[in-house]
């Protein structure tokens, strides 16, 4: 008998710290002090929004017009805006997963403002703040989490690098990416994000001793959020993160992550010291996760809300609405406006995912090589063969 | 006694009694401790046991397998954590370089008695690099030995034997069954680790598989019965060693084998079962070995993954095509 005979049929069953002590004395660039000493933090707004001094970093921000920082603004509440979209769609089922930048929203908008054009990023799987930045679609972050790609955007097309699930891999990448920019003599700079947990991987050790080692144009920008799912930072390190980057030769800041103005500052400084062949600069944004690690995670089990209580009062969005308000550098109007084309991109993000089809069958088969595969071939003709023999009894 | 449980919790009991009656049996991985794991395998166990037994380490796999080395050289029994299966590639080096050889290195002097959980395998739909099935890339290492329970019985039991045996051990946890429940006897004399066992009795042809494709082949037999076919399901249990014995047994009975994971059928476990079974019973075979598995393609995203997976109609398939020799 021949494998014919059984060609054709229908489906079987198949089922288918106090950290940051936002206090507002006057802070330098801390990678100059000792370790063991209490860090200090950049902090150019204070919680309660007031603008505080700095004479090491006032300068990369001394010329922002109240027009750039509404746009700061506006930034991180499309942003917030967003992921509490990707979130709701995420319960409704619409995603399989997603992993929510609340709180964040300060150390990615300020430090994914910082970047040029012609600068490239190296995410995690949490920078939506910094792919807004790039202008990388909101929509288009959504195709890894609902299950229909593993990426779904052209990384060069705004040089924002796919986002990387294996903890610490995309810093080595980067350095390399680095490496390539300094060889070209262009004066690009890289930045390569991470958190603090990825702060123990080897990867993120070796990129830092490359990066060093050939001067890479490199940012490393870690968002210590205080949580590695449940491992609190202190289970990664015993020093601050950013006294790291001493010993391999390089300096690093901590900037409170929650203060847009300050990592803007202080992304500015960095990324500038890479683009004039100073090398590489860690930079750790001192920061909070204010909701689960994803939404498979459930925080109640390894922290209380006391901890999250304390980092609210420090809320990025908050402190420079203060801010704005106080100096009077944005109206009711701007907030109402707003708030609905917030409402707007809600709505557009929610209605791109409902629309978003699933992938044709045949994609399983589809770019596993650049330049074919004849076992990719073969498995395909046969997994079409066997799709066919659905087919044919369809009619009946 | 006999108790229904889920296989995660099998394990944890198993995980439990090995802490009680071992003190220097240790748990470590990423967020075994407080949050139990990610699954909840180890859930209790740092409550119960204490921080220096009960360790949550820092996030870097490399880290914990060579540490876990270390400590095995010292004298302990490390129980490590893997938290998703396409997370053990940074400790692959610790494991194939380190793990696997220093018994041999060491002119048999050095025991490294350490267990590697990876929950494995896909069907929860979930992001990239959490459904793999990489049990051949370690199963090609000599100096390791690979097993992967299919029920909570054989999660209880194996685990004990593995965390007692002086050889490393991979022990691959099929994550989409930790939720079904079976009869665990924790007073049972369980057999061999590394024996493959029938769970169904057949005639017509043997479809042998592991972890979390037991289940499956179990539905495929029931399914044939209905076609009035009489299909043998093996439980191979032990990817390394394989028991060839139980398979030629079994395939020298019904003649026809199909074997079936997850893992891609290139290079896999399936090719290796293969070839073996076709120098052992070659004059009993009335068809070609058939493997159904993962095709030669990364693992598709989550909306993907049915089409990926062998399921019910992609093993019949392979029974009608196998029964039309
Ligand atoms: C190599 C590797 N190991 C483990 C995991 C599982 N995992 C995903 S996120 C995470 C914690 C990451 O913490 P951190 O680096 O602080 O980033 P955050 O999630 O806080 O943004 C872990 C352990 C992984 N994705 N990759
Ligand atoms: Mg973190």
């Amino acid at each position: 008998m021949t494998v014919e005979s059984t060609a054709a049929r229908t489906p079987r069953r198949s089922a288918g710290s106090k950290a940051g002590t936002t206090g507002t004395k006057r802070t330098r660039t801390t990678a100059k002090k000792d370790a063991g000493t209490e860090p200090q933090l950049v902090q150019l707004l204070t919680p309660e929004g007031k603008r505080v001094k700095n004479a090491e970093y006032d300068k990369y921000v001394a010329g922002i017009t109240p027009e750039e920082l509404r746009g700061l603004y506006r930034d991180m509440v499309l942003t917030r805006r967003f992921d509490a979209e990707a979130t709701s769609l995420q319960r409704q089922g619409e995603l399989g997963l997603w992993a929510s930048l609340l709180g964040q929203e300060a150390a990615q908008i300020g430090s994914g403002r910082a970047t040029r054009e012609d600068d490239y990023v190296f995410p995690t799987y949490r920078e939506h703040g910094v792919a807004w930045c790039r202008g990388v679609d909101p929509a288009n972050l959504l195709g890894m989490f609902r299950g229909v790609n593993n990426g779904g955007w052209d990384p060069n097309s705004n040089n924002f690098q796919l986002y990387t699930i294996v903890i610490g891999s995309q810093t080595l990448h980067a350095t390399g990416y680095a490496m390539g920019v300094a060889k070209d003599g262009a004066d690009s700079a890289v930045i390569a994000y991470f958190g603090d947990g990825a702060s123990s991987q080897g990867d993120v050790a070796e990129s830092f001793t490359f990066s060093a080692v050939y001067n890479a144009p490199v940012v490393f920008f870690c968002q210590n959020n205080q949580w590695a799912i449940s491992e609190p930072t202190e289970k990664q390190s015993r020093v601050p993160i950013y006294q790291r980057a001493q010993g391999f030769g390089f300096p690093g800041v901590r900037v409170d992550g929650n203060d847009v103005l300050g990592v803007l500052a202080v992304t500015r400084w960095a990324l500038e010291r890479a683009r004039s062949g100073e090398g590489p600069t860690l930079v750790e944004a001192f920061t909070y996760r204010m909701g689960a690690h994803t939404t498979s995670d459930d925080p109640t089990r390894y922290r209380g809300d006391e901890e999250r209580q304390a980092w609210e009062a420090k809320d990025p969005i908050l402190r420079l609405r203060r801010y704005l308000e106080a100096s009077n550098h944005a109206d009711d109007g701007f907030f109402a406006e707003l708030e609905t084309e917030s409402e707007a991109l809600g709505k557009r993000v929610r209605e791109a995912v409902r629309a978003m089809p699933d992938p044709d069958h045949f994609a399983i088969f589809e770019n596993a090589y650049a330049d074919g595969h004849a076992l990719v071939d073969e498995e395909r003709a046969q997994f079409a063969a066997y799709q066919a023999s659905f087919a044919d009894e369809g009619g009946n | 006694m006999a108790d229904k449980m889920a296989l995660a919790k099998a394990i944890n009991e198993s995980l439990r009694r090995a802490l009680e009656s071992d003190p220097k049996v240790l748990i470590m991985g990423e967020d075994v401790g407080k949050l139990g794991g990610v699954f909840r395998v180890t859930d209790g166990l740092q409550k119960d046991f204490g921080e220096s037994r009960v360790i949550d380490t820092p996030l870097a796999e490399s880290g914990i397998v060579g540490t876990a080395i270390g400590l095995a050289l010292r004298g302990y029994r490390p129980v490590v954590e893997i938290q998703f299966d396409g997370f053990v590639f940074p400790a692959y080096d610790q494991i194939v370089t380190q793990l696997a050889k220093m018994h041999a290195r060491s002119l048999g002097k050095v025991k490294l008695p350490v267990v590697v959980r990876i929950p494995y395998g896909g069907g929860i739909g979930a992001v990239e690099h959490h459904s793999e099935s990489p049990e051949a890339l370690f199963a090609h290492v000599a100096g390791l030995k690979i097993v992967s329970p299919s029920n909570a019985s054989d999660a209880y039991w194996m685990m004990q034997q593995a965390i007692q045996s002086d050889d490393p051990v991979i022990f691959f946890e099929p994550k989409r069954r930790y939720w079904d429940k079976g009869e665990v006897n924790t007073e049972a004399i369980p057999g061999p680790l590394h024996k493959a066992q029938v769970v169904r009795e057949g005639t017509d042809l043997t479809l042998a598989a592991y972890g979390p494709m037991v289940k499956l082949c179990q539905e495929v037999a029931d399914a044939a019965a209905e076609e009035g076919r009489n299909l043998e399901v093996l439980d191979l249990r032990s990817v390394s060693p394989l028991d060839f014995d139980s398979i030629q047994a079994s395939v020298e009975k019904t003649r026809r084998l199909v074997v079936v994971h997850e893992a891609p059928v290139f290079f896999g476990s399936g090719a290796e079962i293969a070839a073996r079974i076709t120098e052992r019973c070659f004059y009993h075979l009335e068809a070609p070995v058939l493997r159904v598995g993962g095709y030669h393609a990364p693992y598709p995203p989550a909306r993907l993954e049915e089409e990926y997976l062998p399921n019910l109609d992609r093993v019949l398939d392979a029974v009608d095509r196998s029964l039309a020799y």
